[in-house]
């Protein structure tokens, strides 16, 4: 079994290694660095605006490249995070609280060295796990029926709504508005049209890449705009700044361990938000540490362990998403649609069939991660030199970009409408302090949901008791009822301190 | 009467949107054939979840036990909001009718527009360049099946 599974690994590297998709891999991990640099622009934007690229591309290189955003994007957080104490995305907030305060007492460079380090090492375990986990997972996965599988899907909403930071109750409202959007078209069991408004346009449903540019995009610029001019200053960090002392080694070397065990734990369980995991690592430092005062004045401790579980639960995601066919946070169910894009169906069967992109692509994860800490010694310069780059230029820009982009998706203009008004959709929820994100999540695993669920009783002649029947679907639906009741119980017994100090994972809030 | 601070104002209001949302779901979703348990209908799942969000909205609204937020910026920008919605609108129709490299022209001067630091003339000069952008990348190199100049 693990000689087999080394076999698939090497033959993975060759494919990685072929120059186009080395090619694509690089571009992936370039952009995503930079966008990661970039406040406002995160990864799920990013990999929207490139997805209609990946149309005209092959699946292997398609998915190399949109990880590499993905992977990317966490690693240009950092930069931003440590040497500007810019948050640029939630999980790296956390990376703040020790990272600037080095910065300030000139060990700007060795933070970075250490995130790069500790990034390298949790997301080496993380591919690990991935390479030793999945056909486990997989062989597990064939047992599984429609019921099973609505049992499982229905975790991950709960969760993905639930835990990812803010107000449970608008995560779900959330998810289920985008499971809304998930009906519009034709109704794939009856052939019915549904909630098209009379539209023949939206026949074919909306667009993901439509939703995601709406939500992640254009709702961005409308809440910006005015608001965000420039980004800020520059820093110097040279080469001999970032490496790191032995007692710093040392110092960091079991945070960066533990930093990894909270991220593998996470990622494995669908729906948590990477910004909890980072602030449960870096609490966790802060609670073992015996002098817990030199946390917030630069503990090296504090930018370790967060840092390496982000990276951790980063590839772990892609467990449940490339075995079982369900995303754990919205930018799976997007690389899950670039996927269904391409005509691969996700799940079980998935590595077998597919074995080329399943194996090229953990391949290229580990390409990908060299390629980071390679390119970011020389690059951190640039993209901090790119934060200068002023926002009433780059919105336009991007805009078109967007729009241009989301025509080329079926040379229809109407998606371009589809784009403003999610986007405008978006503005008004995020205005609102509703979250955004999960809108995605039940947008990619709404139709899967009633698919599952209407086959399930078909088979069962409208038995329901086949969800708590079958083991496996009973499993998860009591899971799913420990983590509502949990939820109601936490927050009848006054557990609102927990949004106190988590931020969610798009509009984080402030506390008076 | 109890006095509403913003963030119970904003959740009030996110309640009654919510809330909205499912009901008229709801309402659609009715329209379509429920089914039976062992062959469900096209309009089981779409009234489940309006229904279940109205529930939702209304808890939301009802209970109002967000954590307090810092009230932020909340003025409304409608230069900002204007520009965007106004440009990505003409992007589309004036894609339709005039073809690519005046709907490209228009997204990004007006948008561009929308920030009130903008000139107009460094809005003309970025829109430019973004046209040549969109020529050289899109109409020529990825061949966008929309045509470059067209009349009506």
């Amino acid at each position: 079994m693990i000689q087999q599974t080394l076999i698939d690994l090497w033959h993975g590297f060759g494919i990685a290694l072929q120059p186009h998709n080395l090619m694509w891999a690089f571009f992936g991990v370039l952009v995503g660095n930079m966008v990661g640099v970039l406040p406002g622009l995160g990864a799920l934007s990013a990999i929207s605006i490139l997805l209609p690229l990946t149309f005209v591309m092959h699946a292997v290189p398609a998915l190399m490249m949109l990880a590499g955003i993905f992977y990317g994007c966490i690693y240009g957080g950092a930069i931003g995070a440590i040497l500007l104490n810019l948050p640029t995305h939630p999980p790296h907030a956390v990376t703040c609280i020790d990272g600037y305060p080095m910065t300030k007492q000139g060990r700007g460079g060795t933070a970075l060295g250490i995130t790069m380090l500790a990034s390298f090492f949790a997301a080496s375990v993380g591919i690990l796990v991935m390479i030793f986990f999945s056909p486990v997972l997989v062989g597990l996965a064939f047992k599984f029926g429609p019921s099973d599988i609505f049992a499982v899907m229905l975790l991950g909403l709960i969760a993905g709504s639930t835990m990812s930071g803010g107000s449970p109750l608008k995560g779900v409202a959330m998810t289920l508005v985008g499971m809304l959007c998930g009906v519009a078209g034709t109704d794939v069991s009856s052939g019915v049209i549904r909630f098209t408004f009379g539209l023949p346009d939206l026949a074919d449903g909306v667009g993901l890449v439509a939703i995601s540019m709406g939500l992640f995009g254009v709702a961005d610029f409308l809440i910006n705009v005015n608001k965000v001019s420039f980004v800020g200053g520059g820093t110097k960090v040279r080469l001999r700044d970032m490496r790191p002392s032995k007692a710093e080694l040392r110092q960091s070397f079991l945070p960066m361990v533990r930093g990894t065990l909270v991220g593998t734990l996470f990622g494995a369980l669908p729906g948590t938000g990477p910004t909890i995991t980072t602030f449960i690592a870096y609490a966790l430092e802060r609670k073992i540490a015996r002098d817990s005062e030199r946390f917030g004045h630069g503990a090296i401790e504090g930018v370790a362990s967060p840092e390496a579980s982000s990276h951790a639960k980063t590839q772990v995601d892609f467990i449940p998403t490339m075995c079982l066919g369900i995303p754990g946070d919205a930018v799976m169910a997007l690389l899950l649609g670039a996927l269904m894009i391409q005509g691969i169906a996700p799940g079980p069967q998935l590595i077998t069939e597919h074995p080329d992109l399943f194996w090229g692509l953990i391949a290229s994860f580990w390409i990908g991660n060299i390629l980071l800490v390679i390119l970011n010694v020389p690059l951190i310069g640039i993209w901090v030199k790119l934060l200068q780059v002023p926002y009433r230029y780059l919105f336009p820009s991007a805009l078109f970009f967007i729009a241009v982009g989301v025509f080329s998706t079926s040379n229809s203009l109407f998606q371009v409408i589809e784009v403003l008004v999610f986007g405008i959709v978006g503005a008004v929820f995020l205005k609102m302090r509703l979250p955004i994100t999960p809108i995605l999540l039940g947008f990619v695993l709404g139709p899967m949901v009633e698919e599952n669920f209407r086959r399930a009783l078909q088979l069962s002649h409208g038995d329901l008791s086949v969800f708590v029947t079958r083991p496996i679907s009973a499993t998860f639906i009591v899971i799913s009822m420990l983590l509502i009741v949990g939820q109601v119980a936490a927050h009848v017994y006054g557990a609102s301190r927990k949004d106190a100090i988590l931020p969610r994972d798009d509009a984080a809030p402030q506390v008076q | 009467m109890v006095q509403l601070n913003a963030s119970q104002k904003r959740d009030l209001g996110s309640g009654a949107l919510i809330f909205a949302i499912g009901a008229g779901a709801t309402l659609l979703g009715l329209q379509y054939p429920i089914g039976t348990l062992a062959d469900i209908g096209p309009g089981l799942f779409p009234t489940t979840i309006g229904i279940l969000l109205a529930v939702t909205g209304l808890v939301i609204g009802a209970t109002r036990l967000e954590v307090h937020y810092k009230s932020s910026d909340n003025a409304p920008d409608w230069r900002g909001w204007g520009c965007i919605v106004g440009g990505t609108l003409a992007f589309a129709v004036l894609g339709l009718y005039f073809g690519l490299a005046v709907a490209s022209f228009a997204i990004v001067f007006i948008s561009a527009l929308g920030d009130r630091n903008n000139s107009i003339p460094q809005a003309a000069m970025l829109a430019v360049a973004m046209v040549v952008v969109s020529i050289v990348v899109f109409w020529w190199a990825l061949q966008l099946q929309m045509p470059l100049f067209k009349l009506g």
